[in-house]
């Protein structure tokens, strides 16, 4: 299966250049990009593990995509995502959120059906 | 002005005699500021007219009252106090009327809509009236807890940034069982949309109940969860003949595992804010079907406006408001369309009158409503949409999903592959109006299901005159 979260997930994986492209057209917003990973895409997990701070007051992409590269490396069976921060009130909030990396075997999961009174279900989702 | 002990002498006066026409009057920042479209009779002065529909939905009947003088009877008097003709329409006047917040009760549509709209519609000595738009003050909208979730909460709850939703109606919205309903759902998401819906007229009739359509959409929403990783939901329409049962239906679809339910516009506005309120203690997004809104908002000479439908149903709190497509099968000029999103989506709605707009409105920190587009839209219409609309809208193709020649999930895959295509190249800078047919096209070569939509409906469209359109000619000052 491939995990479709994020922006993009329905075009073929973007390549470096089309993501020095958002991350260009995110930081002309005035967005705080940052890179996160984590191995455990279960989509309840809304804490994936930061890799550094958001970059703040960052003009130049080649950093951003640096970053990018380094975090792939460190963790190449993990999923790494880009976020775009916007600071603005009433937002407060991320703007733009894609993947730039998956494992090789991705995650899959299995619904685990609990079933009670009448045909009530309560549904877990788990890691297959 | 008459001295007072001839306004109080029984009988009849004028309107404006009674002082409900104060000319030049300067609106409070608490008062509640309302503009009427009014067509009087012939004969009737246009000020008459204005002053009578302040007091009729204030203070005012027919005859004097010698009780208004155990009150302070001046501070609850509407007063209308500016009256423009409609520019190019004979005959018709936009009147500004304030309201004293005294006026009204703290947290109530049904109260407020009471007062504006309760009596002064079926006034005869008005052919026809219409309510065009409001401004609240800032003390007033706080007195209302707004949208449970709100776009930024809703996206945080989903994991979705960036891009529009994209959902799609059942079809056909009468007559498939439980089970076959719940196929059309599994399909739909798993082939990429974020959401399905229930119709407006889907409640609990003898082919499909309403807790089998509720068991067997959650299996379709928790199998396509577990197939893609991401969030998913069905909009399950809990409206129903009384309150008790709505509740009823609300809870089994959050004991089931459900994120959003929704309710038609027809349920009224108690309703509404009383599953607003449900909704907030149940952490659930309240999608707003506007059923039944075509029979007032839609001719301009008489009725309500529906940008004032969405500043109210801001202030009574729903999630999700569907609010026009421009593009689609229903009515809507696309810079009246923008207003609805704009009174929708802004903290602080400025006035814009090519927008149908009259007001500032400070939105007092009230959480924004994510409006739906949904009627006879497809993905060849894909640039135009997000170039109208933006980011924070739901797209909802129903037919442009299941009538795919390939099937519901191709359907659901053309739609997303378009969607993301056009927003990837918006951000990369390139001129979507322009350039979406052939952005669409190139993504196209490489998917199957977007080429097959681009080709059934290349050549739809509803290119109808509107009749709610704007009376201002764009300016480039609108002060």
């Amino acid at each position: 299966m491939r995990i479709t979260q994020g922006t993009f997930s329905f075009l073929p994986d973007l390549t470096d250049e089309q993501i020095a492209r958002q991350v260009e057209h995110a930081l002309a917003q005035g967005w705080a990009v940052s890179v996160e990973y984590t191995d455990d895409p279960h989509p309840r997990n809304v804490y994936w593990e930061m890799w550094g701070m958001p970059m703040f007051d960052l003009a130049d992409p080649a950093g951003v995509l640096a970053e990018i590269r380094a975090c792939r490396a460190a963790h190449p069976e993990c999923y790494v995502k880009l976020n775009a921060f916007d600071s603005t009130r009433g937002f407060e909030t991320m703007r733009l959120s894609f993947m730039v990396h998956r494992p090789r075997q991705e995650a899959r999961f299995r619904l685990r059906r609990e079933e009670g009174a009448g045909r009530l279900v309560h549904y877990t989702l788990e890691r297959a | 002005m008459v001295s007072k002990a001839d306004r109080y002498k029984a009988g009849v006066l004028k309107y404006k005699e009674m002082g409900y026409w104060v000319a030049g009057y300067e609106p409070k920042e608490t008062d509640v500021i309302a503009v009427f479209r009014i067509t009087p009779q012939e004969g009737v002065d246009p000020e008459e007219a204005a002053a009578a529909v302040a007091g009729e939905s204030s203070t005012a009947t027919w005859t004097v009252v010698w009780t208004d003088r155990l009150t302070a009877c001046e501070n609850y008097r509407a007063k209308a106090y500016e009256v423009q003709p409609v520019p190019g329409i004979e005959g018709q006047y936009f009147a500004w009327i304030a309201y004293d917040l005294a006026l009204f009760e703290e947290g109530s549509i049904a109260n407020l809509t009471a007062s504006i709209i309760g009596n002064v519609f079926s006034f005869k000595p008005l052919k026809a009236a219409r309510l065009e738009d409001m401004r609240f003050p800032v003390a007033y909208v706080k007195t209302f807890k707004g949208p449970p979730t709100g776009i930024v909460v809703e996206r945080e709850r989903l994991d979705k940034y960036g891009r529009p939703l994209l959902g799609a109606t059942v079809k056909p919205k009468l007559g498939l069982s439980g089970k076959n309903y719940g196929r059309v759902v599994y399909e739909a998401l798993l082939g990429g949309l974020d959401f399905t819906k229930d119709d407006e007229n889907i409640n609990s009739q003898p082919f499909m109940h309403w807790r089998d359509r509720f068991l067997f959409c959650m299996e379709a929403v928790q199998k396509a969860q577990a197939a893609s990783g991401e969030v998913k939901g069905h909009y399950l329409n809990v409206t129903a003949g009384t309150m008790e049962e709505m509740y009823k239906r609300a809870e089994f679809a959050r004991d089931l595992g459900s994120c959003i339910v929704m309710v038609d516009l027809v349920v009224g506005w108690t309703a509404i804010q009383s599953m607003s309120n449900w909704a907030r203690d149940n952490d659930m997004i309240l999608h707003m079907h506007r059923a039944g809104h075509g029979t007032y908002t839609r001719q301009k000479s008489h009725g309500v406006s529906f940008r004032v439908i969405a500043k109210w149903l801001r202030l009574a709190g729903v999630d999700h408001l569907h609010a026009g497509t421009a593009v689609g099968k229903l009515e809507g000029d696309p810079m009246t369309v923008q207003g609805y999103y704009n009174v929708c989506r802004d903290s602080y709605t400025h006035k814009d009158l090519a927008r149908g707009i009259f007001f500032d409105q400070d939105w007092a920190e009230l959480r924004k409503v994510m409006p739906v587009a949904s009627g006879g839209i497809h993905a060849g219409q894909m640039h135009q949409l997000i170039d109208l609309f933006g980011d924070d809208v739901v797209l909802q193709f129903g037919g442009g999903t299941i009538g795919h020649p390939m099937g519901i999930q191709a359907g659901a895959t053309a739609n997303r592959v378009a969607l993301e295509v056009i927003v990837l190249a918006r951000n990369e800078g390139r001129d979507i109006r322009n350039e979406g047919p052939e952005i669409l096209a190139t993504a196209a070569r490489s998917c199957k299901p977007l080429e097959a939509a681009l080709k059934t409906w290349k050549d739809v469209t509803f290119n109808y005159a509107s009749t709610d359109t704007s009376d201002f000619v764009p300016q480039v000052s609108v002060a």
